[in-house]
């Protein structure tokens, strides 16, 4: 665009004139300067009624605003929390970011997990086996045609369908049952943190390798292997320092005590249940997306680079999947901040998310504008980071057209 | 331009006859479905060889010639191409194609890398080329293809005409032996189709081995050892420009020259 300024044949031309504005109807930009005043004054208008009307029925019912109510004592009690809390004595405060925990954890590895099933699942249409393509299908098919609500409380119901935990199905040291799944909690010693931090001395040496090789790609055309030094790096060292140290593998294992099991790891039929219905259902809207992302390069790009001798990995990697992604990334974006904020139908099957907290809260206290502005605040942070993060992604990946 | 191109006498040009055949098409049959696209196509290129295929639309010359490169599979007969039978076999895939380059109708380049990674792609990842030997190679194709000065812009940036030099020097990159051309200056406008053409009556003065699909008979007449014809998937007539355009000796290709020079 530069060397359109630098070219002497636009240098020579005078200044384009500026409009003016008229004031007549038939003016469009005056026309819609009349529209905008009269919007954001109808706007202001119902605001100021809102906020009018709320404090007249406040001040009636003799209700005191503020958040000073979030360092009073909370007693909710919560079913599964990731920091210590104590309903006795921990506050509200606390109670709420306990929530905000909770939804955090459930999104988090929704979003995950409903990536790489959707993938597998988008690929799998697109692939030419006939059972495959055509059982992908029905997936996509059922899931998103089924309210997610729906299928929350399905998954639930299926889950509380277990036996209890006296009948509980076992699995190796693994119990399947109405309380939720128990599993097998290793028990942490000094062995297993050098052992992690070997792992992460190894995660950030395979990242200075991997620049090495491309480096020395450059230089002699040849890019040594990456993945056995990876594997090495990743899993070797780690493993070594764990054997140095002697090795230490004991697990807390869970075990049935009259009514429930005792120690180890926890997946409450809550989590897992909405967990497992938001994944599944969000899977099926990001095979969509997958599918029509790779679909949307044309196979004209398949046939220059197979042409050129690329073999088909290679044509993925390096002419696909650049030109998908840019195609892939902003619908999943708004899936991402879907599956967040689906999230609050924990409420719907008994998860204590941010909602169901706040909720308790609002009831307990009465603070019904506060519970909502935290309920709006959180997912509005949530769901602004994600926003933010994949605009910087899809802005990193974006394709220089003109 | 076409009468432009037609004035100029054709390219002096000798074939060895002695010298291996660059590709062999023996008794090739396709079928899409039940649909028979190409029946017992029968030919041979010698190498430095330069044929054009001509016939109306559907008549299986795009067919013919992606077969060539294996982009489309044959279902019968064999198709030999610099010494390697072309089979389900990865290995003979992956040495035809980097002997033969491509030239597109609708030039394909990958909209998301400049022009310079267009042309080095393939050399860095196929052929192991330092990133710099592969730059200053890709470089002096672009400037025989007469734009280095775009090797910075992305595809979107350029003109048809230029895409498609950019396509050619993108193949020669490769430095195959033979290159193949399936209808390359159907897309352009017609004041960039002459770009494309020079560019590649410049390739066959080089030398280069080279089958074209195209409708451009001032190319053929000037390029071309030979013509051949194609309609309703076999080969009906083939000879020298000469011959072909003045003395046609099947009615189809009467009529398709017909056609061809009232559209003109």
């Amino acid at each position: 665009m530069s060397d359109v300024t630098a070219d002497p044949r636009f240098a020579a031309g005078r200044a384009a004139p500026r409009r003016r504005l008229r004031l007549s109807w038939s003016d469009p930009t005056f026309r819609a300067i009349v529209w905008q005043v009269l919007i954001v004054g109808l706007v202001g208008l119902v605001l100021w009624y809102l906020v009018r009307n709320t404090n007249q029925n406040l001040a009636a019912r003799h209700i005191a605003t503020g958040f000073g109510f979030l360092d009073r004592v909370a007693g909710i009690p919560i079913g599964e929390t990731l920091v210590p809390y104590n309903p006795a004595v921990n506050t509200y405060g606390r109670a709420l970011i306990v929530g905000v925990l909770n939804t955090l954890k459930v999104a988090v590895v929704g979003i995950v997990l409903a990536t790489l099933l959707g993938t597998v699942i988008g690929i799998g249409r697109l692939s030419s086996n006939w059972l495959l393509s055509k059982l992908t299908a029905f997936y996509v098919e059922t899931l998103r045609d089924i309210p997610l609500l729906l299928q929350l409380l399905f998954w639930y119901t299926v889950l509380q369908g277990l036996p209890a935990p006296r009948q509980a199905i076992r699995l190796g040291e693994v119990f399947l049952s109405n309380r939720g799944i128990k599993v097998p909690l290793l028990e942490i010693q000094s062995a297993h943190e050098w052992a992690f931090l070997a792992f992460v001395i190894g995660l950030v040496a395979t990242v200075l390798w991997n620049r090495r090789a491309a480096r020395q790609q450059a230089a002699t055309g040849v890019r040594p292997r990456v993945w056995p030094v990876a594997i090495g790096l990743l899993i070797g060292l780690p493993l070594v320092v764990w054997a140095v140290l002697g090795a230490p593998l004991t697990f807390e294992v869970p075990v049935l005590r009259g009514f429930n099991f005792q120690g180890g790891g926890t997946l409450s039929p809550e989590y897992f249940a909405l967990l497992l219905g938001l994944v599944t259902y969000t899977a099926a809207y990001i095979a969509e997306i997958v599918r029509s992302g790779i679909q949307a390069v044309p196979q004209g790009q398949w046939e220059a680079a197979g042409a050129l001798g690329l073999r088909s990995g290679m044509v993925l990697r390096k002419v696909i999947l650049p030109q998908a992604l840019r195609v892939i990334v902003p619908p999943m974006t708004s899936q991402y901040l879907n599956l967040t904020k689906n999230s609050s139908l924990a409420v719907a099957i008994g998860y204590q998310d941010i909602v169901s907290i706040a909720n308790t809260t609002l009831n307990q206290t009465g603070q019904a504008i506060e519970g909502i502005a935290v309920i709006m605040a959180v997912y509005l942070t949530i769901s602004l980071s994600i926003s933010l993060f994949m605009n910087w992604y899809n802005a990193h990946i974006a394709l220089v057209e003109r | 331009m076409s009468q432009a191109a037609l004035a100029d006498a054709p390219i002096p040009h000798k074939i060895d006859a002695n010298a291996p055949p660059a590709i062999v098409l023996d008794k090739v049959n396709k079928w899409y479905g039940t649909m028979h696209v190409l029946r017992d196509v029968t030919m041979t290129v010698a190498a430095q060889e330069r044929v054009v295929v001509c016939g109306p639309s559907g008549s299986g010359k795009s067919t013919m010639i992606r077969c060539i490169n294996r982009l489309e599979t044959h279902q019968e007969g064999r198709i030999v191409v610099d010494g390697t039978e072309l089979t389900d076999d990865l290995r003979a895939l992956d040495t035809i194609r980097r002997e033969v380059g491509m030239v597109f109708q609708s030039f394909n380049l990958f909209p998301h890398l400049t022009i310079l990674e267009n042309c080095t792609l393939a050399p860095i990842w196929v052929r192991k080329m330092p990133k710099a030997e592969a730059e200053e190679l890709a470089m002096s194709y672009l400037t025989r293809v007469k734009i280095p000065d775009q090797a910075k812009k992305y595809p979107g940036q350029l003109s048809g005409g230029q895409q498609q030099r950019v396509a050619i020097a993108r193949a020669l990159c490769m430095k195959p032996k033979i290159m193949l051309f399936d209808e390359p200056t159907s897309a352009l406008d017609p004041e960039m189709i002459k770009e494309v053409l020079d560019t590649m009556i410049g390739l066959a003065e080089s030398g280069m081995t080279m089958v074209c699909v195209t409708h451009e008979m001032g190319f053929a007449r000037q390029v071309a050892d030979r013509v051949v014809f194609m309609d309703r998937g076999e080969i009906v007539e083939s000879g020298t420009p000469q011959r072909m355009f003045e003395d046609p000796q099947t009615d189809r290709l009467k009529l398709f020259l017909s056609q061809i020079l009232r559209g003109h």
